[in-house]
């Protein structure tokens, strides 16, 4: 998993050098940077265009619904009405249920791996989690489907049912497909991120903090509460953060537990659907223009929403390792 | 590190804790890789008995016909792959040399907050988009398609391994080719790139693991196709498309084969980060 964690590079950078002693411009050398530069320059196209294909691609929709798409629950292909606001109300639900499993369990990992753990066993277990990491949304899903589901069902949920079955989230008859166990599946997809990006940030944390702290007498887990964990507060949050980006785009795997029913029910037994889900499923049946350009403003709905999460994910992990990099070096 | 822990014996509550810590942790790292253990168990059990010869030679049976195989979705994803590098790999990784060796501090920040976030879009959103730019506009499902969703996916993957790689060169190595005058791209081309070439490829065997079990943006685009795809303007199979597919049927037979898809994928894949495992060991070895 590769993610942006990196100090100061300036004692290597090889710009400075190479513009110091660049020969007198020539063709070839101007030619390569236009080139490299055009290339670069293409992720901001990438947005751009994306941005403006979901927007052209929606326009009628836009036009007809308004802010209406946003906030009706009605969804009927037939009858041409399209209201977003089930997709939406499911992916919050299932990526909320998916934060609340994954983010103690992956700070907790996270905090193992780096501070307590023998050192002989950090690196394995950083290679199965990136193994985790590497296994396909689909595959995750056909998993889902076959095991993970029909257990949930026969073990698990009876046994919320009887112990919180007085709360509207755990009554009503259990399907197995379900919100609870779309959430479930979302958890698992973003342990590995969650992990491996906390990771970096409790590894940026300078060791005088440690030692200071250590000096002073504390136990392992004091140190690592006063002195990293608050240290790295905020480079956690981005860590979550970023794990919720994930968590509101994940499509295959939740498609295939969550039951795919566009409702809004308090009970997260019932079946349920997300964002991703809807386009996954119903893009290649949308039979009229209106339908279509439905498919494309929730498209539009979800890229603008993963754009601003990741955007203040990025910032906030930014920041903090930038920050604790100069801390170190001072 | 464990020196000064002696020293709080005399507050038996603050060691309680500490082990107490100790043990949620790591009994939340076991919570982590046990789904990892999980389902390598259910793809062997339930997978290995359905792979075999048949599996990578035969096109698929129809509903009711036990046994066929996804030679056709193996061959296509492999096609996917290539036309994809065709536009993520020359873009991703001359973009990465731009950001290493040429642009200016504001610039690649703001380049790589980009890339950065466009990793984290979700990759659904490139089937929409490719379908309106190309599937739209050329009235059909087809291979070009699939693989330019999939290049799209590849490209600020390997912007940001490539540029990584290349600032690890030493800058002695740029200082003497350019002290014996030789033209800056040159250098970048034949020294710097040659050197970090290891890591670029690394970077790009990564790319193609992570895309190749993308299932979401090739729904709309590749489509899918129960038979050998004659050209790239139709629609062409996939492996994760036709696990997806035989998954979510109600059939015995196809849930079958869809463990054994799955199987063959998770196998491709692993076998690739091994790759990357060695040579990336190589690497730091030699930098040492």
């Amino acid at each position: 998993m590769e993610v942006a964690l990196r100090p100061g590079v300036a004692p290597n950078d090889p710009r400075s050098v190479a513009r110091a002693m660049a020969p007198p411009s020539r063709f070839g050398d101007k030619a390569f940077e236009w080139l490299t530069m055009a290339m670069a320059l293409a992720v901001v196209l990438l947005v751009i265009l994306t941005g403006w294909q979901l927007w052209r691609g929606s326009s009628l929709a836009i036009q007809k619904f308004g802010f209406h798409f946003l906030a009706t629950s009605t969804w009927d292909p037939v009858a041409e009405q399209f209201g977003a606001l089930p997709f939406i109300y499911g992916t919050l639900v299932s990526s909320l249920i998916a934060l609340l499993i994954a983010v103690p369990l992956s700070i907790a990992t996270a905090v193992y791996l780096t501070e307590l753990a023998p050192l002989w066993l950090r690196q394995p277990l950083v290679s199965l989690i990136e193994m985790l990491a590497a296994i396909p949304s689909v595959i995750l899903g056909l998993w889902g489907i076959f095991v993970m589901v029909p257990w949930l069902r026969d073990y698990p949920f009876p046994l919320l049912k009887r112990l919180f079955g007085w709360t509207p989230f755990f009554c009503g008859p259990i399907y197995g497909t379900s919100m609870l166990a779309g959430g479930i599946i979302i958890a698992i997809m973003i342990l590995p991120i969650i992990t491996s990006v906390s990771r970096e940030i409790l590894r940026s944390v300078p060791d005088l903090q440690r030692e200071a702290a250590y000096a002073l007498g504390a136990t392992r887990w004091e140190v690592t509460r006063i002195a990293v964990l608050s240290y790295a507060r905020k480079g956690l949050f981005g860590a979550v953060i970023l794990g919720l980006g994930r968590a509101l785009g994940e499509t295959m795997a939740v498609t295939m537990v969550i039951g795919n029913t566009p409702q809004i029910a308090a009970s997260l037994f019932k079946p349920g659907y997300t964002l991703a889900s809807v386009i996954a499923n119903e893009f290649t049946e949308a039979t009229t223009d209106i339908y279509l350009e439905a498919l494309f403003e929730i498209g539009l709905v979800l890229f603008g929403v993963t754009i601003l999460v990741n955007l203040i994910a990025q910032l906030l992990l930014k920041t903090m390792t930038t920050t604790s990099a100069t801390r170190a070096v001072q | 590190m464990t020196m000064l822990s002696g020293q709080a014996d005399n507050h038996p509550w603050r060691n309680i804790k500490n082990a107490l810590a100790s043990t949620a942790t790591f009994v939340s790292a076991l919570l982590v890789i046990a789904p990892l253990a999980l389902v390598f168990f259910h793809l062997l059990v339930n997978g290995a008995s359905s792979v075999n010869w048949a599996f990578f030679t035969h096109l698929p049976k129809p509903v009711g016909e036990a046994g066929g195989g996804m030679v056709n979705a193996i061959v296509g994803s492999l096609e996917l792959l290539a036309l994809a590098s065709i536009i993520g790999i020359p873009i991703g990784v001359l973009g990465g040399v731009y950001l290493a060796e040429y642009g200016t501090a504001r610039v690649n920040w703001m380049l790589r907050f980009v890339a950065d976030v466009l990793n984290g879009v979700p990759s659904i959103t490139w089937g929409v988009v490719v379908y309106g730019l190309v599937v739209l506009r050329f009235k059909g499902f087809s291979a070009y398609a699939g693989g330019l969703a999939l290049g799209l996916i590849m490209i600020p993957l390997i912007l940001r391994t490539t540029e990584e790689v290349i600032l690890l060169v030493p800058n002695g190595y740029r200082e003497a080719a350019l002290a014996l005058g030789v033209a800056r791209w040159k250098t970048i081309v034949h020294i710097v790139m040659k050197t970090a070439s290891k890591g670029i490829i690394t970077g790009i065997l990564l790319a193609l693991a992570r895309i190749g079990g993308e299932t979401a943006p090739l729904l709309f685009t590749a489509f899918g196709n129960h038979f050998w795809n004659h050209s790239l303007s139709q629609p062409i199979a996939a492996l994760p498309l036709q696990i997806f597919t035989y998954a979510i049927s109600p059939y015995d037979d196809w849930h079958r084969q869809a463990w054994a898809g799955a199987l063959v994928l998770v196998t491709g894949i692993f076998c690739v980060n091994v790759i990357v495992r060695i040579l990336t060991r190589q690497r730091t070895a030699s930098v040492v």
